[in-house]
């Protein structure tokens, strides 16, 4: 049986303590993307400053648990000054990290507004790990493995996933907003 | 407590025995359900009436000739007839089966309301409202243009009615709680009811936290509708009910609409049933009915009463022993310790999330309810985006209460 201890790891509880990249960022020019947690209603505003193609600044605001700020946290500093191509994989590292048996546990009534995700990271049929995954889409997981317990405890991952829509959110635009300039 | 004037106290000890889901475990601890508001438990006596109507009397109800099918029509007629008793209907009749509360509001929001309301007229809620009682009204306003106007939250959990009366001109519906699920308010009904009716507005009352917990009579309530659910008390998963007096359900055109609901097809168009039939379309939830009945007399040997008086004690020494122990460390929303509210504490413990919170207390087998407990508005209001909440019903005692206390310390381990 899983224990707390599985769930609330120092890390996360040091990202939820001290949240990296909190705030905000004035929109436009900054994308701005929200996402809902309809079931507890946590929420979470993303901030993405695109700079041809890179994420050079992202901000975070919003209000949750401390596994939803801390997963937002982690991938704040997981995805800034990294390209859209390496946000994304990191994104589809991180889904399969937070999927058991290949099975996203996560998939109904998702709460990032819009379908945000599903189109863009990949159906997740995907039976390989969230460190296989990582390796294969060459990007680091670093501190996000420590969010692997919440697999465990399978309510809890909708508050993992929150940030993660919602940064699948951003990306979109920032990719419709490129092809526009086109 | 003068619980001897309306009959013995509630006997917890051996209620609790009735409640077998209360006997497994979780995590290795007894398992301490606090989450009644959410969805109470099930006694025996409920559970037997259901598998008893499988094993020897399902049929289709209003059909057959033969005796099982007028078996299964009377338990589920005498469910109804049960329903209304407990509730003070002036009638079976007047008492509509529907899947749960928020159907219940939704039929009176897609019949009554698109037969009778538009552009020019108003309706009025509340910002404490659930879900159930404000989304049926946001959707009305978005199709019929009706103006929907809000009496404000005042102090210590309260409506704020100095502007009643401003706010009743000209409105043609007033819906109402009459037990808030995250405050544990109770909102004085009739008066509400008897300031909407002078200005010429219907009352429809949500019913759903009152009418498992406290003695209901709908019309010293004086609404016109009154809508609830089976589930929270004590009664199946499937049932709910809307009471509304007689002439408003003849004058009504139908909601749902296909078998059982009919008096009569042509090629030309329908005529309905009578009522209630007439708003019970399909085959209805002819177990969960015959479940609800076995509720409503577990409900009523026990004694509405008594269960009330039951439930306050309990609220109130949980109030008591969560400020003893926490101080200010806790902070409870709604009515102040004293003041009337029902069998509901929502509360933050510092600053843990309630999410975290609950997820500790389930690791001391507590099952307390972390969210927003679907009333956003509210919770916008109170300026959180969740609250833990307990809340207790007829198999909870003080021990549950004393777990749930020493749990939340708990926290301080992780969310020191």
């Amino acid at each position: 049986m899983p224990g707390l201890e599985d769930l609330y790891r120092e890390i996360i509880l040091d990202h939820y303590r001290n949240p990296r990249n909190r705030g905000e960022l004035e929109s436009p020019p900054a994308l701005r993307a929200e996402g809902f947690n309809p079931l507890c209603g946590d929420e979470v505003v993303i901030y993405l400053a695109m700079d041809g193609g890179v994420i050079a600044d992202l901000k975070v605001s919003g209000q949750g648990c401390s596994i939803s700020q801390s997963s937002a946290s982690m991938m704040s500093t997981a995805v800034k000054g990294k390209t859209l191509a390496q946000a994304r994989s990191t994104i589809k590292a991180f889904r399969a990290m937070m999927s058991l048996h290949g099975q996203s546990l996560d998939g109904q009534g998702d709460g990032a507004a819009g379908s945000a995700g599903a189109g863009t990271t990949g159906p997740d049929d995907d039976e390989r790990s969230g460190v296989e995954v990582a390796a294969a889409e060459g990007v680091a997981l670093g501190d996000l493995e420590a969010l692997q317990g919440v697999v465990k405890f399978p309510v809890r991952i909708k508050c993992a996933t929150l940030s993660w829509h919602t940064l699948a959110q951003a990306l979109d635009q920032a990719d419709k907003d490129a092809a526009n300039q086109v | 407590m003068a619980v001897s004037n309306f009959g013995p106290a509630l006997d917890v000890a051996r209620t609790k025995k009735d409640f077998p889901i209360l006997e497994r475990t979780v995590h290795g601890k007894r398992l301490v359900y606090l989450d009644s508001a959410s969805s109470a438990q099930k006694p025996w006596p409920v559970l037997e009436a259901m598998q008893r109507y499988y094993e020897t009397t399902h049929a289709n109800v209003h059909r057959g000739v033969y005796q099982i099918a007028q078996e299964a029509t009377n338990l589920y007629e005498g469910s109804r007839a049960k329903v209304a008793a407990f509730i003070g209907a002036a009638s079976a009749d007047e008492i509509i089966f529907t899947k749960n509360a928020t159907e219940a509001i939704n039929l009176v929001a897609y019949s009554w309301g698109r037969a009778n309301l538009g552009p020019s007229d108003a309706m009025v809620t509340t910002e404490i409202e659930h879900h159930a009682n404000f989304v049926p009204w946001l959707q009305l306003r978005a199709e019929k243009g009706t103006e929907l106007r809000f009496v404000r939250l005042g102090r210590d959990g309260a409506l704020d009615l100095d502007d009643l009366d401003q706010l009743l001109d000209g409105a043609k519906l007033l819906a109402v709680t009459a037990a808030s699920n995250v405050l544990g308010t109770l909102p004085p009904v009739r008066l509400l009811a008897d300031a909407a009716h002078a200005a010429g507005a219907l009352v429809l009352v949500d019913g759903a936290q009152y009418v498992p917990h406290l003695p209901t009579d709908v019309q010293e309530m004086g609404a016109d509708f009154v809508a609830f659910t089976g589930h929270k008390m004590l009664g199946p998963t499937g049932i709910g009910a809307l009471w509304a007096r007689r002439d408003l359900l003849e004058a009504m055109p139908a909601f749902l609409t296909g078998g059982e609901m009919i008096r009569d097809v042509r090629f030309d168009g329908f005529s309905t049933n009578d009522v209630p039939w007439k708003f019970e379309a399909g085959t209805p939830p002819i177990a969960e009915a015959v479940g609800l009945g076995a509720a409503v007399d577990y409900l009523r040997g026990l004694g509405m009463n008594a269960v009330r008086a039951h439930e306050q004690a309990l609220t109130s020494y949980a109030m008591a022993a969560l400020s003893e122990r926490y101080g200010d460390d806790i902070t409870i929303d709604g009515p102040p310790p004293g003041a009337a509210r029902a069998g509901i504490v929502s509360f933050a413990y510092r600053d843990v999330h309630a999410h975290d919170l609950s997820q500790v207390l389930d690791q001391a087998g507590v099952c307390v309810r972390a969210g927003h407990h679907c009333a956003k508005p509210l919770m916008r209001r109170l300026g959180v985006t969740a609250t833990a909440r307990a809340s207790f019903s007829v198999y909870n005692d003080e021990a549950d209460v004393d777990v749930l206390v020493d749990a939340i310390g708990e926290a301080d381990a992780l969310f020191g």
